[in-house]
């Protein structure tokens, strides 16, 4: 019986990680042989040129994510806070179903709204657009994480500091939120490698751009964009290139996930347990 | 002259279910009053009340008048901030600032009030740990280590450095020592001891030996009333209530 109790646990375990192993696999199986020096330095060449790389996309990506972050962070800490310290009524119960709803939009929603309401009155498809279109992504997953994470602060902690005469707001930021400190990080995190993938949010935002575009206000390349565009082409070496860029996207979520959780373990944050 | 308390027709409520019921009394200052009864009688909720912490719980609500030398803290305009400044408060389980070092713990009821003058605040930390009877066994490591490595019985008194530390007239302790091994208990004795030349001291406690031990004034709560003060000696040895007596005598609680 034992014996059997074990096998269908270890049977159960295989199963469920048999698909990230199948993804890792088949990207590192065809995207390992396309990833060169070139690849992160040079842009896409033109059709039928070989070799060029997607550095435009990398450094597409990184900026997007940067005012993505900006965007992100402040509203979706802030309205975490909010909940978990003052948001024990009406008011509260009002911005916590917004963020679960906004949560639940499809991302491609979000992208034509953005389209909408930036690209269509700024006459340009933009890096702006895109990174204003994968901050509010962020916006829920952060606020909702962070309301559970100050809430698992005891409350023995709050009323210590209330019971010496520190005012609230004082209280929550100096003492609470330090407390929670690594859990806000990983939310954040969190959020950053999820949206950092997302293609749809992009597609009338931030466009793609086949050239260099550091600009806020210019289309720019992403990652995610790229894949997609080379995906779909017709042409074998580009298919390939896809295969690098997604190994890329892949690589750079984890390694951002796996640098997070080892420096919240080892206390290297403040506020680390 | 110095702040004693007086409490006059205080009530207190959790949402709808009333928890203290028209408590009337006088807290002597420099003295130690202990406030006694079983489990729910209202005890914890009445000293937080003292220092305007029972309002911070949800739905919580209280009415009546309590003053501090002259101040009535519930009066119109007074903020709890202020009144809590002025009133230390011991709670019951040892609750340091997690990501706090030893010595900050101690410094926080004043950094955090925006005090910051270096050496008056090494000053105001050795002092407190000194009164708190702590200063010897973490001088050497309380820059470094957080205030949460300490045992319970340290952390305890860390706690009580941490309140003194903001110079209050009045002590508050909700069962200080209920978490703490016999050892410990008896070090915080001793401490209340010492602590009541210079400050009032309320402490709830569940153990009718240490109100014994350490209170001039012992208090009786039962099902939110006070059912009386007197004398630590009389209140043991021949109450005037019947309820007082048989609680003591551990027919009931």
């Amino acid at each position: 019986m034992n014996f059997l109790g074990i096998g269908a646990i270890v049977g159960a375990t295989l199963v469920v990680l048999m698909p990230l192993f199948l993804i890792m696999g088949t990207v590192i199986y065809r995207g390992i042989g396309s990833i060169t020096w070139a690849f992160f330095t040079r842009i896409p060449q033109p059709v039928g040129e070989t070799g060029g790389g997607m550095a435009n996309a990398i450094v597409g990506t990184a900026m997007i994510m940067g005012v993505a972050a900006l965007i992100g962070i402040p509203l979706g800490v802030g309205s975490g806070i909010y909940l978990a310290e003052y948001g024990r009524n009406a008011s509260g119960n009002i911005v916590r179903f917004t963020a679960d709803v906004l949560n639940g939009i499809p991302s491609i929603v979000i992208g034509i709204t953005v389209y909408a309401l930036v690209v269509l009155i700024q006459h340009h498809f933009s890096l702006l657009a895109g990174g204003i279109a994968l901050g509010i992504m962020m916006i829920p997953t952060v606020c909702r994480t962070t309301e559970e994470v100050l809430l698992m602060v005891p409350q023995s902690v709050r009323e210590a500091a209330l019971g010496l005469g520190i005012p609230q707001w004082r209280t929550t930021l100096s003492v609470v939120v330090p407390s929670a400190a690594s859990g806000i990080i990983t939310s954040i995190m969190l959020a950053c490698a999820r949206v950092a993938g997302e293609t749809a949010p992009l597609l009338f935002t931030a466009f793609g751009n086949q050239f260099w575009n550091l600009k806020l206000n210019q289309p720019t390349a992403a990652l995610p964009l790229q894949i997609f565009a080379y995906a779909i082409s017709p042409y074998e070496e580009w298919h390939r290139m896809a295969w690098a860029g997604a190994l890329v996207l892949i690589l750079s979520i984890m390694a951002t996930v796996i640098l997070v959780r080892f420096a919240t373990s080892r206390g290297m944050l403040k506020g680390a347990h | 002259m110095d702040p004693g308390i007086r409490v006059q027709e205080l009530n207190a409520w959790f949402g709808g279910t009333q928890a203290l019921h028209d408590i009337g009394l006088e807290i002597p200052s420099r003295q130690v009053t202990a406030i006694i009864g079983p489990s729910g009688c209202g005890k914890s909720t009445f000293v937080r009340c003292l220092n305007r912490m029972h309002e911070t719980l949800p739905n919580a609500t209280v009415k009546g008048k309590v003053t501090i030398s002259g101040l009535d803290i519930y009066g119109k305009g007074v903020s709890p901030v202020t009144v809590r400044r002025r009133i230390g408060m011991v709670f019951q389980k040892p609750n340091p600032f997690p990501t706090m070092s030893i010595y900050d713990n101690v410094a926080a009821g004043l950094k955090l009030n925006g005090f910051s003058n270096r050496r008056q605040l090494d000053e105001v930390v050795q002092r407190s740990l000194e009164g708190a009877a702590l200063w010897d066994e973490v001088k050497d490591i309380m820059k470094k280590k957080s205030g949460a490595s300490l045992s319970g019985g340290q952390q305890q008194r860390l706690c009580i450095a941490r309140a003194l530390a903001i110079e209050p007239e009045i002590m508050l302790m909700d069962e200080p020592a209920s978490a703490l091994d016999p050892i410990s208990t008896s070090k915080i004795e001793d401490l209340i001891f010492q602590l009541k030349q210079q400050f009032t001291i309320v402490i709830v406690t569940h153990n009718m030996q240490q109100a014994a031990r350490v209170a001039d004034l012992t208090g009786f709560f039962l099902m939110g009333k006070l059912i009386e003060l007197d004398k630590t000696e009389k209140m043991f040895t021949n109450p005037s209530d019947k309820r007082t007596e048989d609680y003591i005598t551990g027919r009931f609680g």
